[in-house]
């Protein structure tokens, strides 16, 4: 990369802003597809709305962006409500999923759209004659040197004449970052950049991201359904379902502490491992009638919630321990997934991660061919209530571990 | 690595097993050889033999006739009439073809925009399209007409002078001009429309975050572009369609007055049909034949340069 040979346009850390959204509603007809959506984003802030498709979340991008209006509730950037403003005049940026460039114009026109026309007079952006309108060398000159710097900073200057059918995905892509940039917005919306993309060139570009997010400083807004886009670049989650935010949370948090047993459903892959549980009339958990070393409150059924990683077979004592046996497995390389149905309930199935050389030994002791026991510590059970909130648990003291089944 | 891939034998050029039979591929142009003589018998032979008869003096219910090469050509060039006819043609395409295509785009984006009432104002600019245009042709007659004519008591309560559409020079190809783009408008309307529901939405959306707000600016920015494939197809079809206009002049006009409103397709119809001179005709087709060719081909060379698939 060549050192800054003095472009005016420096894309410096001014740029960033609070975005705050309360209590949005949208209707679509019959369907709420916003039911007062509130959430805070701090300025620089990397923030995903993550969910499964219909959720609301692109809607709510929308709105955000001055798309499309609301029905209720309010958006302020930096403080100040924007529910009255035209899109150009929040100063956001948008990066779509299908990119949206102009076809007929080139890398370079596209990337100065946004540019032109909050320099240049109207007179001057029109077609043909617009080049001969005088007093815009200028502006002109601006735009060009902006233009060059954000394609230098995404890695595409030797494209800037060429036209978007001419460009692989990823380029195309950069493309509608550099246009997004090229404005020196102080919030990026972001819909599911990513989701055009070949598997191999998602996992660079979410690294490219993260990497754009430290050094532009700007506020991030970041729609996706893909939980892994979601963990790994975000600094927080909001997830969303059925046109309401139920957790909003860092990543590490969201996983390890979800809020609703929605939330532990959707994040984390394989998906969580749920079994039916009772609490008894002293707060004693147990499976399907086996007592387990974990206490809650309230009486009654409930689930327990144990993460694919958590469960350790055939481990020795445990807190919690219940009896399975092993249906098929997958091997992923360093880790293999076991398949098992847990033999206490027949309905239901159990995926348990496991290091390869784990599942090795099990085989050479001839132990896959039996009944296996899954156990895991009382700390990472996750207890869920009957209406899937979540559960406060601690370990029982003084309660004897559960046998070895 | 080769063994694992799927073993596919290289393709015998002389023989190949179907369905463990021994196939020689001649057996395959047998079964192409009805299709390809049906489409040579039904859609080169007559191209070809027109462009044959227009090399002779054949007349139509004459037992002998004698090639007399260019003579046909010869004599178009000379006649003045021919001339006239070709002027009044293009004449005719240049008023109808940009006004149906830009009031066919006008029509489209307008209607195309509407919340209520989308589909009424569809149907009802696409009626002309579907009602045969001699039928229409006396209604347009009456509304034309120099003295009972609607148009003209419009004319006359406006202060103006009454227009005899259809008797004077002047105004005769105009007149036929309207009608043809009464005919046209609702098609081109309707290949607008299926284009631009083929435009994404996201497009517009990135024009309003990028701060195009006006709707003029934006049509320009978007959806223009995005037509061309849409309006090549358009011009082409418009072009040819308007280069045909016979059935308006044959039962309004009849070429007239003085021969104001003769069209290509007029006088190749008075050769052909009237005066039974299928020698002279087949050279008029011919000739009809090479502009439509000639101008399809520049239009689609000028337009594709503009067009960005």
């Amino acid at each position: 990369m060549k050192p800054a040979d003095g472009p005016p346009h420096q894309l410096g850390l001014t740029m960033t802003a609070t975005v705050s959204i309360s209590a949005i509603e949208k209707r679509f007809g019959a369907t709420q597809t916003l039911k007062g959506v509130s959430v805070d984003v701090a300025a620089g802030e990397f923030l995903t709305l993550v969910g499964p498709s219909g959720c609301g979340k692109s809607t709510l991008l929308r709105i955000l962006a001055g798309l499309i209006p609301q029905d209720g509730g309010t958006i302020h950037i930096d403080g100040a409500p924007v529910d009255h403003l035209a899109p150009k005049d929040r100063d956001v940026s948008m990066v779509f999923q299908s990119y949206a460039l102009y076809p007929h114009m080139t890398v370079r026109e596209n990337i100065s759209t946004p540019l032109r026309v909050q320099k240049l007079h109207r007179s001057a952006r029109m077609p043909v004659i617009g080049r001969f309108v005088p007093g815009q060398a200028t502006a002109r000159a601006e735009i060009a040197s902006a233009v060059e710097a954000v394609a230098r900073q995404v890695e595409i200057e030797s494209l800037l004449s060429r036209r978007p059918a001419q460009l692989s995905g990823g380029q195309r892509q950069r493309v509608a970052l550099a246009r997004a940039m090229v404005r020196q917005p102080r919030v990026f919306l972001m819909d599911e950049p990513l989701s055009n993309l070949d598997a191999r060139l998602r996992v660079h570009m979410r690294g490219e991201l993260s990497e754009l997010h430290r050094q532009l400083g700007a506020t991030f807004v970041y729609v996706t359904h893909d939980q892994v886009e979601a963990m790994t670049m975000s600094t927080r989650v909001a997830l969303m379902m059925e046109g309401e935010i139920i957790q909003v949370a860092p990543p590490q948090e969201i996983y390890a502490n979800p809020a609703d047993i929605r939330v532990a459903r959707f994040i984390g892959s394989p998906e969580i491992n749920l079994f039916a549980a009772e609490a008894d009339d002293q707060g004693q958990v147990s499976v399907a009638g086996r007592p387990t070393g974990l206490r809650t409150k309230p009486k009654g059924p409930l689930t327990i919630g144990l993460r694919p990683e958590v469960i350790a077979v055939n481990g020795g004592p445990s807190d919690i321990a219940i009896p399975a046996r092993l249906n098929r497995m997958e091997r992923l390389g360093h880790d293999v997934l076991l398949h098992v149905r847990p033999e206490v309930d027949a309905d239901t199935s159990a995926i348990v991660r496991v290091s390869a050389a784990e599942v090795e030994a099990l085989r050479m002791r001839g132990h896959l061919e039996e009944r296996l026991t899954l156990g895991a510590p009382a700390a990472s059970a996750l207890l869920f209530a009957a209406d899937g909130k979540r559960l406060p648990s601690r370990a029982a003291q003084g309660v004897q571990a559960a046998e070895r089944v | 690595m080769t063994d694992l891939a799927l073993h596919t034998p290289a393709p015998d050029r002389a023989q190949r097993r179907r369905f463990g039979a021994r196939i020689s591929p001649a057996f395959g142009y047998a079964f192409a050889l009805p299709s390809f003589l049906l489409m040579l018998g039904v859609l080169l032979l007559p191209i070809a033999l027109v462009i044959a008869m227009s090399f002779t003096d054949y007349e139509l219910g004459a037992t002998e006739f004698s090639f007399v090469g260019l003579e046909n050509y010869a004599t178009l060039t000379d006649d003045r009439g021919f001339w006239k006819a070709l002027i009044n043609t293009l004449y005719y395409v240049a008023l109808v073809v940009p006004t149906s295509v830009v009031l066919g785009l006008l029509l489209a984006v307008l209607v195309n925009g509407l919340t209520h009432g989308r589909k009424f104002y569809q149907v009802a600019f696409f009626l002309p399209v579907t009602s045969t245009l001699i039928a229409m042709a006396t209604v347009w007659k009456y509304l034309l007409h120099g003295t009972i004519g609607p148009v003209n008591h419009l004319l006359v309560a406006l202060g103006l002078p009454s227009i005899e559409f259809f008797g004077d020079p002047n105004f005769v190809m105009p007149a036929l001009a309207i009608i043809g783009i009464w005919a046209l408008t609702g098609f081109n309307m309707v290949l607008f429309t299926s284009g631009l529901t083929a435009i994404p939405e996201e497009l517009y959306e990135a024009s309003a975050v990028d701060g195009i707000d006006s709707p003029l600016e934006r049509f320009f920015t978007v959806t223009l572009p995005m037509l061309g494939p849409t309006t090549m197809f358009v011009v082409i079809t418009t072009s040819i369609t308007a280069f045909k206009v016979f059935d308006t002049v044959a039962v309004l006009t009849r070429g007239g007055p003085q021969g104001a409103s003769d069209v290509l397709l007029y006088i190749n119809y008075l050769e052909g049909f009237q005066y039974m001179r299928i020698g002279l005709a087949s050279a008029i087709t011919v000739v009809f034949l090479g502009i439509i060719l000639i101008l399809s081909l520049v239009q689609a060379r000028i337009i594709e340069r503009k067009v960005h698939y």
